[in-house]
């Protein structure tokens, strides 16, 4: 096993571990908020999409692909940030009386 | 511009470097940063006061590493990027604004279809760029991420056509589909497998796409709207997963990181839509409807049905101190959200005590009966979850159930033969008096009838969900 395998695999276990602690204090209420946050968050993927099409225009079909998959993640990136907070927004507290 | 000739011979020197430089300091530290950002963007989530922050903290993270990353030495054409932002941002803006709340269950799921999109296309182009330098273990992970990703973009694609009904949300179901599905399933581990032993094949990686994508489709076609809370937080899992495996392919932790948070947010959503059904992934996955063996309905309603009418059900209110409204997924279908809101506007300014008892599998996906309550200007701290407002319904005078039925099953609870038996409910036929809002007495996902309705305490209201509320608003002002 290669080092860096054996680092990610670190990291993997860790982050999944930390995201299963947290997650399970999110309250119900917050489900959909969480689950178009995470997805959000998880179109961090549009890193390595940037990197697979900027880098050396190698073929034309890998820069198509990293192209569209920029896009794609990125649409991820920023609908999926923007719904979150619309729809948190909308929690409010009984208003004072 | 650089001429054509030098263009070749850096192209060709740069197949015999390695596959990825090492990363700068400085994006290392920004990378590290944002992982913390996203980890704490999901600890603010955990309550509706400081959930705000957390959508603050994964923006800041995300645009920290967004643009570190473009100024990485290896990135160093921008033209084709650049123009992805804009179709991005031209896209998701009005998207994201503009979608009813009703329709966010799939919206999420195309928002799931568009990043697994990218994880499996990725991966697609990092196979082909660089498949004679990889070893196994990079294989192995390229593999995964393209198998989660096409799985999950057409599989989220079918969740969002089913949610948006322009698939049936029926259960479709045909013969020897489990076979069908697990042999797919089969082949494509197999291809996956070859591509992994035999990556100079040209042949087997279109094969391998084309039976992810195929089994995507397979895997979620035969579920019904039911289900559908289950489903989608699964494909999250999934979506997660496969950006998660992009991290190992391409070497970068923060991926790695943010995948995996989501990947586990995911499965345990997952989990608490299968407990909150009492059913497995299994069954979820591969169940088929069972074909209904429970007690006639005559039996159990006839003669004991009471029925009544919007003036007498604002009577019965006029004399309540605490009512509850339990919302299920008929209001989400009928938008009656709104109509729910202002019968608790009302009643609050009758000083009449109102709270809302919500179950996990209300909406259309986990939390989204929440979201639709908020809208209609809801306080949250009237909104409670199952296990909340269970032990207050033997002191609510008034349940109004508008649109949930096998929820609201006492046989889940009392009937160990039931097909429902365990599944969790809202003890509503605790309460003074229960008031069903429901078009018929015809049953609910689990098709069998309902001895709730049949109780001496219960009173059915038979008419549309928003319709019902509206008339017993009217008729709550006349008194």
């Amino acid at each position: 096993m290669n080092s860096s395998l054996e680092s990610n695999l670190f990291v993997f276990a860790l982050a999944a571990f930390l995201g299963y602690e947290v997650v399970r204090r999110v309250s119900p209420q917050l489900h959909t908020p969480l689950m178009s946050l995470t997805n959000a968050i998880s179109a961090i993927s549009v890193v390595g999409a940037i990197v697979v099409t900027g880098a050396g225009h190698n073929t034309t079909m890998v820069v198509v692909l990293g192209t569209i998959a920029v896009t794609a993640s990125m649409i991820n990136v920023v609908g999926g940030f923007l719904m979150t907070d619309r729809m948190l927004k909308m929690f409010k507290k009984r208003k004072s009386q | 511009m650089i001429s054509s000739g030098f263009t070749l011979t850096v192209i060709a020197a740069g197949s015999f470097l390695p596959r990825h430089q090492a990363m700068p300091a400085y994006v290392i530290l920004i990378y590290l940063t944002a992982a913390m950002l996203f980890a704490l963007s999901l600890k603010w989530l955990s309550s509706p006061k400081t959930a705000r922050w957390g959508v603050l903290a994964g923006e800041i993270g995300m645009a920290a590493a967004i643009i570190a990353t473009l100024f990485l030495p290896e990135v160093r054409h921008y033209d084709w990027i650049f123009i992805a932002f804009a179709v991005a941002i031209a896209v998701a803006v009005p998207m994201a604004r503009l979608i009813p709340m009703t329709a966010v269950p799939q919206q999420i799921a195309l928002f799931h279809a568009f990043g697994a999109l990218a994880a499996a296309l990725v991966g697609t182009a990092e196979y082909y760029a660089h498949r004679s330098s990889m070893g196994t273990s990079t294989l192995i992970a390229i593999g995964f991420e393209t198998l989660l990703g096409y799985l999950t973009f057409t599989g989220s694609l079918v969740a969002a056509g089913k949610l948006q009904e322009i698939l049936p949300t029926q259960p479709m179901n045909y013969p020897f589909q489990n076979v069908a599905s697990i042999s797919i399933l089969v082949a494509s581990v197999i291809a996956g497998a070859l591509v992994v032993v035999i990556p100079g094949n040209p042949i087997i990686f279109p094969i391998f796409i084309a039976l992810c994508l195929l089994f995507g489709v397979m895997l979620i076609l035969p579920i019904g709207g039911g289900d559908m809370p289950t489903v989608i937080a699964l494909l999250n899992s999934y979506a997660g997963l496969s950006a998660s495996a992009m991290g190992f392919v391409l070497n970068n932790k923060l991926l790695i990181i943010g995948g995996a948070l989501e990947g586990s947010s995911g499965f345990i959503l997952s989990m608490i839509m299968c407990k909150a059904m009492n059913r497995s992934f299994i069954n979820v996955l591969f169940g088929q409807v069972q074909a209904n063996k429970a007690a006639k309905s005559d039996d159990i309603y006839g003669g004991n049905i009471k029925s009544v009418n919007a003036e007498e059900v604002a009577a019965i209110l006029d004399g309540a101190r605490r009512v509850a409204i339990v919302p299920g997924y008929g209001l989400a279908v009928a938008q009656a959200q709104h109509a729910a809101g202002q019968l608790y506007e009302l009643l609050e300014s009758r000083s009449v005590d109102v709270q809302f008892g919500i179950h996990p599998v209300a909406g259309r996906m986990p939390g989204h009966m929440n979201v639709l309550l908020a809208e209609a200007d809801i306080p949250y701290d009237h909104l409670l979850e199952m296990d909340r407002i269970n032990p207050e319904f033997e002191n609510i005078d008034v349940v109004i159930v508008n649109g949930a039925n096998d929820v609201v099953n006492p046989d889940a609870r009392d009937n160990p033969n039931s097909p429902i038996a365990g599944m969790p409910i809202l003890n509503v036929d605790r309460a003074g008096t229960v008031i069903v809002i429901k078009r018929s007495l015809s049953p609910g996902f689990a098709g069998i009838p309902n001895p709730l309705f049949a109780a001496k305490n219960c009173l059915m209201y038979f008419a549309d969900g928003k319709k019902a509320m509206l008339d017993i608003i009217a008729e709550l002002e006349k008194l």
